[in-house]
């Protein structure tokens, strides 16, 4: 350790050393350095067992791991997530409004929707869905007890397997971010709130142009988890048959019964698309921390090489000009 | 311009205005004063209706607030209604809340374009213009973060304006601010009320009443304790809690 008080007063950290200043050596952190080395033997060593593990057939991995059927799942996998995650926003931050409402009947029906949806298990809603042809036979939007009708069709045409899928994941996921959204409105000082209402801004324009945008700093780490999360709960829907990643991996090993080499192909490409999803959150999450003190954080990369010997995990810090 | 006759408002079993006359006339500044908790802000924020009385009449500009007039009846406002009314008053809040994810010029900028549907490049003109009122012109892209309180109370104020409101209340502006930072502010303030703006100030600056006001209020515990002239009211008071008031205060 080197004394770090100098004759000029605060000492400096690596800018390069004032004429001034002492060389300062940082802490070095040695155990962390060998923990390191030995994770990456370790690890190394499971790859290699695992590389010369002929039970794994890596040769049916790689005949499949590009196959057109994957492809097909995959991109039925990737709309349904993005399909889902959209109608569980727009619906979330709806019934979010609304149960922040002071109307007592909005209020009672956000709340029984987020009750119903996030208080049954997804599979049961998925196969709801999915079978809701065998509960109504025919739907039909008309005046109740009247018989008038304005439209009528028959239930298994209208909930296909994807639109059933769809309404599954989307209707659930409404509940969940729905939550996350009210959490993220109330966050917000009521202060900013009265600040619009005083400048003559309507509830739903402060809403919209105040309120959530500041929302989204809280809104926005959650809800990259529940995408991540979506993507991987599309899986569920194998169970009705919607052609998704899932279903055609068990379509395969139904029939060529290489159930761990298969579930090997769909954990690689569910890996790789999490990795993917992991981008745009950065990206978001520094679009809406503009004007927060305090900015984005380093790049990942970065923070796992920068911090390995010397202390301080690199962290970029914007800097108020004033 | 505001007419307040025996306002009252109630928080739960609290009645924190009881009763609360004023009159302030058009392009008069109004300096409310009193101890915490008499019910400064209440009342304030009951004239542009952040809050609601529950009693009495209040009149701003000759309208009832929170209501229309037909005949002797009252009908309360719609949402898009007392909205509309809320534009003709600017509104200056002791912790200034500006909005952290706009710029300094797109707080002011943000109620002329949504709300009164101005065009951009007039509004960005109008909002520099009023930053320059207010001595930020330099800092039009800063975000609040970015700047100091006075420099924050300032925005503020420009954003109040550039909605070319009649009336201007200011909740202890200059409460949360370093002292060196007070006279800026003090300063954009004596220059509204020197272009005429009608204002109602609630402040414990005396010197600020006492040189620019037309009319200082004292309140205590919900009621008008003594109104006039500040330089009576601030100077020789007639009633005893105001002397003791003061004497505090100075
Ligand atoms: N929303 C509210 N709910 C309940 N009580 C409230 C509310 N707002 C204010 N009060 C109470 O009303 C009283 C008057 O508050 P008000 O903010 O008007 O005082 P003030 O004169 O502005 O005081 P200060 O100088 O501290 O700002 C206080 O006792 C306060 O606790
Ligand atoms: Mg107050």
């Amino acid at each position: 350790m080197s004394v770090t008080s100098t004759a000029t007063g605060t000492p400096r950290h690596s800018d390069g050393p004032a004429p001034d200043t002492p060389h300062i050596v940082p802490v070095r952190h040695w155990g962390r350095a060998v923990a390191a080395v030995a994770a990456v033997a370790a690890l190394a060593g499971l790859i290699g067992s695992l590389a010369r593990n002929g039970n794994l057939h890596w040769d049916v991995i790689g005949h499949y791991l590009f196959a057109g059927l994957v492809f097909d799942g995959l991109a039925t996998t990737l709309w349904l997530t993005a399909a889902a995650m959209t109608l569980g926003l727009v619906l979330g931050t709806l019934v979010a409004v609304l149960r922040l409402s002071e109307d007592p009947v909005l209020y009672g029906l956000s709340s029984l929707f987020v009750w119903v949806f996030r208080g049954t298990p997804l599979l049961v809603q998925i196969i709801f869905w999915g079978y809701a042809g065998a509960l109504y036979k025919h739907v039909m939007i008309g005046i109740p007890f009247t018989g008038v009708t304005f439209f009528q069709a028959d239930t298994n045409s209208l909930l296909t397997p994807s639109v059933a899928a769809l309404l599954a994941l989307g209707l659930n996921e409404a509940a969940y971010a729905s939550e996350i959204v009210r959490a993220g409105i109330q966050s917000v000082d009521v202060g900013q709130t009265e600040a619009a209402h005083s400048l003559g801004m309507r509830p739903a324009l402060t809403m919209r142009r105040i309120v959530l945008p500041q929302a989204m700093r809280v809104i926005i780490p959650p809800l990259g988890n529940e995408t991540i999360n979506m993507l991987k709960m599309t899986a569920l829907v194998s169970v009705i048959a919607a052609h998704d990643l899932m279903s055609n991996i068990q379509d395969v090993y139904g029939q060529n019964y290489q159930v761990i080499p298969m579930l090997v192909v769909a954990s690689l490409w569910y890996l790789a698309l999490v990795s993917l999803l992991s981008l745009p959150q950065t990206w978001l999450e520094r679009r809406y921390g503009r004007g927060t003190a305090r900015g984005a954080a380093a790049s990942p990369l970065r923070r796992l090489c920068g911090g390995l010997l010397t202390g301080t995990r690199t962290r970029t810090r914007k800097d108020p000009a004033r | 311009m505001v007419h307040a006759e025996g306002v009252r408002k109630h928080f739960g079993r609290l009645q924190v205005l009881k009763g609360i006359d004023l009159t302030v006339e058009r392009g008069q500044v109004c300096c409310l004063l009193g101890p915490s908790g008499s019910g400064k802000s209440t009342f304030l924020r009951c004239v542009n209706h952040l809050e609601r009385a529950d009693g009495g009449r209040l009149r701003v500009d000759g309208e009832p607030v929170g209501y229309r007039e037909q005949g002797s009846r009252l009908h309360e406002l719609r949402e898009r209604e007392v909205a509309a009314r809320r534009r003709d008053i600017g509104m200056v809040f002791q912790r200034f809340n500006l909005f952290p994810h706009l710029t300094a010029l797109e707080n002011v900028m943000e109620a002329p374009v949504k709300v009164t549907g101005t065009a951009r490049t007039e509004a960005r003109d109008d909002a520099l213009r009023l930053l320059r009122q207010v001595g930020l012109a330099d800092r039009a892209g800063h975000y609040p973060a970015q700047l100091s309180g006075g420099q924050q109370q300032r925005v503020a104020i420009a954003r109040a304006l550039a909605m070319k409101p009649k009336l201007m209340l200011f909740d202890e502006p200059t409460s949360a601010l370093d002292p060196e930072l007070v006279g800026d502010v003090l300063d954009v303030m004596r220059g509204l009320a020197e272009d005429g703006m009608t204002m109602v100030v609630v402040t414990h600056e005396i010197g600020f009443a006492r040189e620019v006001a037309d009319l200082a209020v004292f309140m205590d515990e919900g009621v008008v304790v003594e109104s006039g002239d500040p330089r009576r009211v601030l100077v020789e008071p007639e009633q005893e809690r105001t002397r003791a008031f003061l004497s505090k205060v100075l």
